[in-house]
């Protein structure tokens, strides 16, 4: 279990986080959403411990995250980061392989099952054909998914995704949901997903935490976050919410102000 | 390794006093222990050309090219910036000043034979941490901005290393020396002096490899696999920064081999640190080696400065680099 409790953070001078305090259930998936420069990435980025909060502490299973050491913390925990792989002369299967490194020891020496991990890894990402191909010869989208088979790679039991489908076309989006869904639910993983895009984040998550000046505005299952009344206090902005024909969770239907 | 070898044998073999190769080659034999009673038909002169100064010089070279492309590597692979390298970030010139400052004012023996380069380490630390203020924007480092951040306090450094050489009785030579580099009139003993910092460093980067190559991916994406990040980047600006400081007080600032032999390994071999670290150092080995033989025998019996060499190849190379940056990222720099 993850907890933050009365998070105060400041990004360059501005006060964004302010008394936050949220917990996170192992076996769940969780997406936190809110208008921009909220806070979202920032709280992701305090949950993975790269930054320390200005106040309010960051508990990971009880200990605080800034007591684990480095490679511990990477054992259990993984991040998708919003920008994606840069394109490297690194090709897919020495990327993925990356991810095993928090099991290595200090001089290099590999565990004795890391290729049959990072063999999984590749196809399950349908990377096998892609798996000596050069970072910088693949698109976007196909390094996303080498981002992503490097986290399977990880073996994590939390997983921290910060946008993860901002630079995808609609078909990778559920694509790559898709198969963080699957995986979460047959490892039983804790995964928190920063999500711009509310009708994505109603789809697959268990549960939302809207963020709004600084708090948790609101948390819960999608039908009882998704509603006209919250979403208008939080993004200042009219909507009509139905119901999916075919899942039957919520989605919103922008709504124009002015009319033709 | 092996290209390295024969590079050894080949420069050894050329010189400006004209000792034959076969000769050459009878006057090393002749060192082995187990030969050492042969009557000796070379002159007393010519042995001491070939075992003091030819042979010191050459693995000076060595020891010096191979110190500086690993500094080179370092830094490149810690600020992922292709453009760093210990000249272009002013630490080859900060170092420089703190060696010329104790040469020229008399103060070698303050500390015994380390004072100088522990001096020059402490200037390029220096150096680095003004370079590195002076390019910071928010907490962010441009790599443009970091490299003119370089080339700012680089000439501002040289132009001070100038004016105290002027202040002393120092000739036009010496200046020369610091501002451009050179091997010539050193001995064995600084081979010696090299030696403990390749020593140190050399293993310290290897260690580092692997996590040289999360670095590639980003900060950001190697401290979430477990690297700590902070550490690691101390570790190695301190090596590479140790190693420039070695390599500058014994042969005055060599340019742009940190930068070239890195990039050339990298481009033979892939971006992994692992095999870029070793094959640097003995790259840059190669590379000095050679650029100092040519500064040598070139315009017998005169010298060119070894710095003159490593630019007039560096420097169009650094063009390069940064014309193939340009297209890569489309904009403007």
């Amino acid at each position: 279990m993850i907890e933050a409790q009365d998070i105060v953070q400041t990004v360059q001078g501005r006060t964004v986080l302010n008394g936050l305090s949220c917990s996170f259930q192992k076996g769940r998936m969780y997406g936190v959403i809110g208008p921009n420069g909220v806070g979202k990435s920032t709280l992701l980025h305090l949950l993975s411990g790269v930054e320390q909060p200005k106040a309010g502490k960051v508990l990971l299973d009880g200990q605080r995250i800034s007591a684990y050491p480095r490679k511990q913390l990477a054992k259990q925990m993984a991040v998708l980061q919003q920008s994606g792989l840069p394109p490297v002369g690194f090709s897919v299967r020495e990327v993925v392989s990356m991810g095993r490194y928090p099991f290595q020891s200090w001089l290099g020496g590999d565990e004795q099952d890391a290729d049959q991990i990072i063999d999984r890894a590749l196809s399950d990402m349908g990377l096998g054909e892609l798996a000596n191909r050069k970072m910088d010869q693949l698109s976007g989208g196909e390094r996303q998914r080498v981002a992503l088979a490097k986290l399977m790679a990880q073996e994590p039991s939390i997983i921290l995704l910060d946008e993860p489908t901002t630079y995808l076309d609609i078909g990778f989006q559920v694509q790559l949901l898709d198969t963080v869904r699957a995986w979460q639910q047959a490892r039983d993983l804790t995964v928190i997903a920063v999500l711009h895009d509310l009708n994505l984040a109603s789809l697959y998550c268990d549960e939302l935490l809207v963020l709004h000046k600084g708090k948790v505005a609101a948390a819960g299952a999608p039908h009882d976050v998704l509603t006209s009344a919250i979403i208008e206090q939080v993004y200042e902005t009219k909507t009509t919410i139905i119901t999916h024909p075919a899942t039957g969770v919520p989605q919103i239907m922008l709504q124009p102000n002015v009319n033709f | 390794m092996l290209l390295l070898a024969v590079s050894i044998v080949i420069s050894l073999s050329i010189g400006s006093a004209g000792i034959s190769i076969r000769d050459v080659w009878g006057i090393l034999l002749h060192q082995l222990p187990w030969l050492a009673d042969q009557p000796v038909p070379y002159s007393s002169g010519e042995i001491a050309i070939v075992t003091q100064v030819r042979l010191s010089r050459i693995w000076l070279a060595v020891l010096v090219g191979a110190c500086l492309a690993l500094a080179g590597t370092g830094f490149q692979g810690v600020l992922r910036n292709p453009l760093a390298d210990p000249y272009t970030l002013g630490v080859a010139s900060g170092s420089s000043v703190g060696a010329a400052f104790i040469i020229l004012f008399g103060l070698q023996a303050a500390l015994g034979l380390w004072t100088i380069p522990l001096v020059a380490f402490a200037t390029g630390t220096v150096t680095l941490l003004g370079v590195f203020w002076l390019s910071r924007d928010k907490g962010v480092m441009q790599i443009e901005t970091l490299i003119l951040s370089g080339v700012i306090i680089q000439s501002f450094l040289g132009a001070f290393v100038s004016f105290m050489v002027s202040l002393s009785e120092g000739v036009v030579n010496q200046i020369l020396f610091w501002l451009m580099g050179s091997l010539a009139m050193r001995s064995w003993d600084n081979v010696y002096m090299l030696i403990p910092f390749l020593a140190l460093g050399l293993p310290l980067l290897l260690v580092y490899g692997k996590s040289l190559n999360l670095f590639v991916l980003g900060e950001r994406h190697a401290a979430h696999l477990g690297v700590r990040v902070e550490r690691t980047k101390l570790i190695i600006l301190i090596s590479s920064t140790l190693l420039t400081a070695a390599a500058v007080s014994v042969s005055g600032v060599i340019g742009f081999v940190g930068l070239v032999v890195p990039h050339l390994i990298r481009l033979i071999v892939g971006p992994d640190y692992r095999l870029i670290t070793p094959l640097s150092a003995i790259g840059g080995g190669i590379f000095v080696l050679w650029a100092d033989t040519l500064a040598r025998t070139a315009l017998t019996p005169r010298e060119i400065p070894l710095g003159v060499v490593t630019a007039l190849i560096g420097a169009p190379f650094f063009a390069y680099l940064l014309h193939r940056r340009k297209l890569k990222t489309g904009g403007p720099l």
